[in-house]
């Protein structure tokens, strides 16, 4: 046997096992069908949402319900903004959120990359721990957080909802997971070689291979914090809210005016959606790819 | 500097370097041109530099995480010791295992706790069968691949509040979509908001609704790591696709199926935005005769509502013991399905 005989059907086996199972069968018209009624119950809702905001609360309240848009969708939107403060729940979420995600990319790559690639005493007991830890849930802090946070003084402020999620044990896992194969230990080495210092090796070699997932980890990361309900509900006010809180307060307003209450629901998701379809491939290739987090 | 103490350091630095230490470290540190005095200032601070580093990297991770979460976890439980009330933080006694007695001695926990479960297992089960059986079709070979997959995901960019908001809407007794497809069915309204099973099928369903797509691509990753030559060979031994996927695709599945079982039921467990804002303005009772309170909004309702943050901890820590519980019987069955395999 030569070499190229060998080589040949081995890339083959490769390139068809990257591909995947089952994807060289094509997908039959059946499939579509079902694929399509899957897309459907994905978006209707939201579709419905942006119907239903166009509408006034009298035609919701009739039966049929619209299947089509009215004229209201800007006058909602406006009420919905100015009733539940949006001006200041999407500022505030944005620098919750933003701030959030900066330092959970930064720390979870410098811990993920010492997880890693470096060997210290304990790394297998604390990646250990961090591993378990995965699985706490919220509700176990919040009694105490909110206790030592009122202390502070810090009742309704930001920095009460920030505090909490700067750093997640999903985040480090996950730095980990992808360094481990992205960053070739001989690039370490041989900065180490040039007698670069630790944080040269972080700056000029870590950071850049682990680009990609820092991305993907950012784009969660975001998600995650513009989403979170349980701790903001507690921690903040209705004076000073996130996004969520005041989609809330809008919810269990006394007069509730069903049109405007879409139109917030609208308004609330709309940042995430236009980030969905700007980076929606990342974020399903980094949720297939890290494949964890609940 | 003077020359003892650089020969001192010198030595030392070498000795120290040569079993450990990589070869280019010892390299970097010592095969310079620069004077003698400063090589050993710089050797000094290189390996203080890569004794220290791995700690200062995950150090903030540790310090933040366990201050606002190791922490608290343990402070939960002393409070749940304690009588704690929201209108006077000040005034703390020892309370010792009454939070606790009174929970057990409570129809609304129990109401709480079956809820959790009944409301859990209606909402998982369905769900990861869906994303078993949508990870399966998503992994043929597709026109436009990538778009059906974001599209299954955009329900994992909306938030529980305005997912929730919309399905009370879609649920609403009269004018409410749901009831009107039924009614053209020829199927009689439901009172998805007062009814026992009702209103627990509506709150699933926002469940189901929000997470089926993110798990089918969990799913989906994993169906793409199945080596071909299992289908081959099944395939020769004239297996259909039915047969195909029921003895090669769930059995190579299983751990990522076990996974996600662990993380929803997790995730089942904490369930509070959902019942919460489905219930409207008496949200945190979850619903007028607590039909769908959760164990999550019952910890929310006694201690921000009522304001008895002590029996809140209580709650907690009930959570995270039933949590515990169910890890273990998982791990049990898993045991038992692996051996009588």
């Amino acid at each position: 046997m030569t070499t190229s005989e060998v080589t040949v059907p081995a890339a083959k086996v490769k390139r068809r096992r990257a591909m995947g199972a089952g994807r060289q069968l094509h997908a039959g018209p059946v499939t579509y069908v079902v694929l399509t009624v899957f897309a459907l119950a994905s978006l209707a809702p939201l579709v419905w949402t942006a119907i239903a905001a166009s509408r006034t609360a009298h035609r919701l309240d009739q039966t049929p319900p619209p299947l089509w848009f009215g004229g209201n969708l800007f006058k909602n939107l406006q009420s919905a903004w100015d009733q539940a403060g949006l001006g200041t729940a999407m500022f505030n979420s944005l620098i919750v959120a933003g701030t959030i995600t900066v330092s959970t990319v930064l720390f979870s790559t410098l811990a993920g990359f010492a997880f890693a690639k470096l060997r210290f005493r304990f790394s297998g007991l604390l990646l250990l721990l961090t591993i378990g830890t995965m699985m706490i849930p919220p509700q176990l802090a919040v009694v105490p957080l909110y206790l030592w946070m009122s202390d502070l003084g810090w009742s309704n402020q930001l920095q009460t909802v920030i505090l909490p999620s700067l750093v997640t044990a999903f985040g480090t896992f996950f730095m980990r997971q992808y360094l481990v194969q992205a960053l070739p230990s001989e690039l370490i080495e041989a900065a180490r070689v040039d007698g670069a210092s630790s944080l040269r090796v972080v700056w000029h070699v870590v950071f850049p291979a682990a680009r990609p997932a820092m991305a993907v980890l950012g784009l969660l990361t975001f998600v995650f914090a513009w989403n979170d309900f349980l701790w903001p509900i507690i921690a903040l006010n209705q004076q000073n809210p996130t996004v969520q809180v005041a989609l809330n307060s809008l919810g269990t307003g006394y007069v509730p005016d069903q049109a405007v209450i879409m139109a917030g629901a609208l308004l609330g998701t709309l940042p995430l959606l236009i980030a969905f379809l700007l980076f929606g491939k990342q974020i399903v290739g980094g949720i297939m790819q890290g494949a964890i987090k609940g | 500097m003077t020359s003892p103490d650089e020969a001192l350091a010198h030595s030392a630095s070498s000795a120290d370097a040569a079993p450990g230490t990589p070869p280019g470290a010892a390299r970097g540190a010592h095969g310079r041109g620069a004077p003698a005095g400063a090589d050993s200032w710089r050797s000094r601070l290189y390996r203080w530099d890569m004794k220290a580093s791995p700690y200062v990297f995950v150090a903030p991770f540790f310090v933040l995480f366990g201050a606002f979460t190791l922490v608290p976890l343990l402070y939960t439980a002393w409070y749940s010791l304690h009588n704690v009330q929201l209108s006077a933080l000040d005034h703390q006694t020892w309370a010792g295992l009454d939070n606790y007695q009174h929970l057990l001695s409570s129809d609304f926990f129990w109401n709480a706790l079956e809820n959790t479960f009944t409301i859990g297992l209606i909402s998982t089960v369905p769900q990861l069968m869906a994303a078993v059986w949508l990870a399966h079709l998503l992994n043929y070979r597709l026109r436009g691949s990538t778009v059906w997959r974001v599209v299954m995901l955009t329900p994992y960019a909306t938030s529980v509040a305005a997912a929730t908001l919309v399905f009370t809407l879609l649920y609403s007794w009269d004018g409410g979509m749901v009831n009107w497809v039924l009614h053209f069915f020829g199927a009689g309204p439901v009172n998805w908001r007062e009814s026992d099973w009702g209103s627990q099928f509506a709150v699933s369903s926002i469940v189901i609704w929000r997470w089926t797509g993110y798990n089918a691509l969990i799913y989906l990753a994993a169906m793409q790591a199945i080596p071909t030559d299992l289908y081959e060979s099944a395939a020769i031994d004239g297996a259909n696709r039915w047969q195909q996927f029921r003895h090669v695709t769930i059995p190579q599945l299983r751990p990522t199926i076990l996974f996600t079982v662990v993380v929803s039921t997790i995730g089942a467990t904490q369930l509070f935005g959902e019942p919460l804002l489905f219930g409207g303005v008496s949200g945190s009772k979850g619903g007028s005769e607590h039909q769908y309170q959760t164990l999550g909004l019952y910890m929310y309702d006694q201690g921000w509502i009522i304001g008895n943050l002590g029996k809140a901890s209580a709650i907690a820590w009930s959570m995270f013991l039933i949590l515990l519980l169910v890890a273990a019987v998982n791990l049990l069955l898993t045991r038992r399905l692996r051996k009588s395999q």
